[in-house]
């Protein structure tokens, strides 16, 4: 039983420097100057999750992601990481997306690659983090969809067994081929890339499609599409007045429990416990 | 016409999700700051639920619309949304709010997009502009940047919140119309997607989301023992310990369940003390709301000091011995 298998990406910021991230007080825009684009991380887990059901089963994984051009250097990332081709979705019709234009468009790009079996996408993306595009694109191709997937199991005639986690616990399921899965992080551990991943990666076939590659209706894509319009955007101001406490150590932890208890908070203290007793004493 | 803010009423095994109540607290913001008539209804999906209808009518709804059935016992993403998406288009109501949960996150978008309107996601304000449109302030970049968004054109103007980011305010009861909706028809058994059952953990102590006092650590604690240190006085003033992503990483903390921050919990207790967090955005925006912040951070620079009322530079191990030494 080989598999058409499809992971959705989106090439990110790279997280471990939004602490940089700021707006230009002149344009309004959002400034990220100096900060790596890298594949979404939780995506990689749609990847590695991809390239295990491929192992098992057979079949074809590609990639695809609606992004600027310069995304095909992630899309060779994850040809390098073993998947066999890559789709990119590029045109200035798409831009200015939200989650609802954003996956009609992924929805697009897939129907054009053809039969699927089993559609990853990651959890949430780190920047808009919106966790939305899985959902919707799953309504968008009319099949189930599951979202927040950290369990696959025993793939038997076109069903599979899957745990979602929500509250303080999980779900168990089963769900019919083809089917979309939103997975979480806890999944698996992505693969890092071999040199002969990076390689082999150079002659996988990476397709680009405009909006003139695809059959879609003009009113649902980019902006147009989007029935979210961006408002305002500013820099939440979190700062506290940050008071050094300085003296011997022992000093400071005695303050800090007072501050705790002036916050009301009840503390048992050894110290309280112990002169409690030579009272009694 | 009559204004309609209505809210999703998620619950589990027939307990009502706390976002819920927080949810239709700002409901009500929302309707003070409506002009003309408004109403505030329900929507509440399971099984055995009828009873929570006492407690949707103590927070103030108007209307309780009740899909009650066997086989809306276990959450299905496919049912639960369609019967959400059918009575949307009936009732037509302006806004439609979701708990960003699990469940909430998933359900919110898919009847969004059933509905082909807009969802903000994971908000973390809510207001009603001099146009009477929503606008929602999301996060985004960790929480760096706030966004403002708004659905002009289509309706329902939808909005996700986490729980713990809006307050549950006081009772203010109501009489309620309950609507019941047509279950007859739910063939779960039929569908393409079955949910087969559901696993829910004991948790241990106070959680994290009711605790007065958190005790928070992040990746300079350095070990395990550490982690355990932050549990034990926990649980001796009565609170909880929590940690940020790289602490559930290393495996010190037991997982996501006690991590804080945009992609964890969002927490408000009266205190918090942070051990060896650095302050990265992400984890900051999860407990920004606290009354109390306690700092201590080896490094004099770290990002953490700026958020914090009263900040120590020492090594995280040294203090933490001695409030184990001191706190019985």
């Amino acid at each position: 039983m080989a598999l058409n298998i499809i992971v959705c990406i989106k090439p990110v910021p790279d997280p471990q420097y939004y602490d940089k991230v700021s707006i230009d007080p002149q344009t309004k825009r959002i400034t990220r100057e100096g900060i790596p684009t890298i594949i979404n991380p939780v995506d990689k887990n749609g990847i590695e999750a991809a390239l295990q059901l491929k192992k098992t089963y057979g079949g074809k994984v590609t990639v695809i992601t609606m992004a600027p051009p310069n995304a095909v250097e992630n899309l060779r990332e994850a040809l390098a990481m073993g998947a066999d081709e890559a789709v990119l979705l590029s045109d200035r019709a798409f831009g200015g997306a939200d989650t609802l234009a954003t996956s009609y468009t992924l929805a697009k790009g897939i129907e054009k690659i053809g039969e699927f079996d089993v559609i990853f996408c990651g959890v949430e993306s780190a920047d808009g983090a919106t966790a939305q595009v899985a959902s919707q694109l799953g309504e968008w191709l009319g099949i189930p969809h599951l979202w927040n997937v950290f369990s696959l199991e025993n793939l038997e005639e076109k069903t599979m067994r899957v745990k979602t986690k929500i509250e303080n616990g999980s779900m168990e399921w089963e769900v019919n081929l083809p089917c979309l899965f939103g997975v979480a992080r806890q999944l698996n551990k992505p693969r890092f890339i071999s040199a002969m991943g990076i390689i082999k990666a150079k002659s996988k076939p990476l397709a680009t499609w405009g909006k003139n590659d695809l059959i879609v209706e003009d009113a649902r894509l980019g902006l147009t599409g989007s029935p979210t319009k961006a408002g305002e955007i500013y820099t939440p101001d979190l700062r506290r007045k940050g008071e050094l406490l300085s003296g011997p150590l022992d000093e400071i932890v005695d303050t800090v429990i007072e501050k705790l208890r002036t916050a009301g908070i009840t503390i048992r203290t050894a110290s309280t416990s112990c002169s409690a007793g030579e009272g009694g004493a | 016409m009559k204004n309609k803010i209505w809210v999703y009423a998620e619950q589990v095994e027939s307990a009502l999700d706390r976002v819920t109540l927080e949810l239709l607290t700002k409901a009500r913001d929302l309707a003070k700051a409506l002009k003309g008539d408004t109403e505030i209804a329900a929507v509440l999906l399971g099984k055995n639920v009828k009873r929570l209808c006492e407690t949707l009518a103590d927070y103030g709804t108007d209307v309780i619309y009740v899909g009650e059935s066997d086989a809306l016992e276990l959450y299905n993403p496919i049912l639960y949304s369609r019967l959400i998406t059918d009575l949307v288009k009936q009732e037509d109501p302006d806004i439609l709010l979701f708990g960003a949960t699990a469940i909430g996150s998933e359900l919110g978008p898919t009847v969004a997009a059933q509905l082909k309107t807009g969802v903000a996601a994971h908000c973390v304000d809510i207001r009603i502009n001099e146009k009477g449109l929503m606008v929602a302030s999301v996060p985004s970049f960790g929480g760096k940047i706030l966004g403002e968004i708004l659905c002009p054109d289509n309706r329902p103007q939808m909005a996700s919140v986490k729980p713990g980011i809006f307050l549950q305010g006081e009772k203010e009861p109501k009489e309620p119309a309950i609507h019941w909706l047509d279950t007859t028809e739910l063939q779960p058994e039929k569908l393409s997607l079955k949910a087969i059952r559901i696993e829910r953990k004991a948790l241990a102590g106070v959680p994290l989301d009711k605790a007065d006092v958190v005790f928070c650590g992040g990746y300079g604690i350095g070990t395990k023992e550490n982690w355990d240190k932050l549990e034990t006085l926990a649980s001796r003033v009565g609170g909880a310990a929590a940690s940020t992503r790289p602490v559930v990483d290393e495996g010190w903390a037991p997982g996501e369940e006690v991590m804080v921050g945009t992609s964890g919990k969002s927490i408000r207790p009266k205190a918090y003390v942070g051990f060896g967090i650095s302050g990265a955005t992400h984890h900051v925006c999860g407990m920004k709301d606290s009354g109390l912040v306690i700092s201590v951070n080896k490094d004099d620079k770290a990002p953490v000091f700026e958020v914090s009322d009263f900040n120590i530079v020492a090594d995280a191990t040294k203090v933490l011995d001695l409030l184990m030494e001191k706190i019985q």
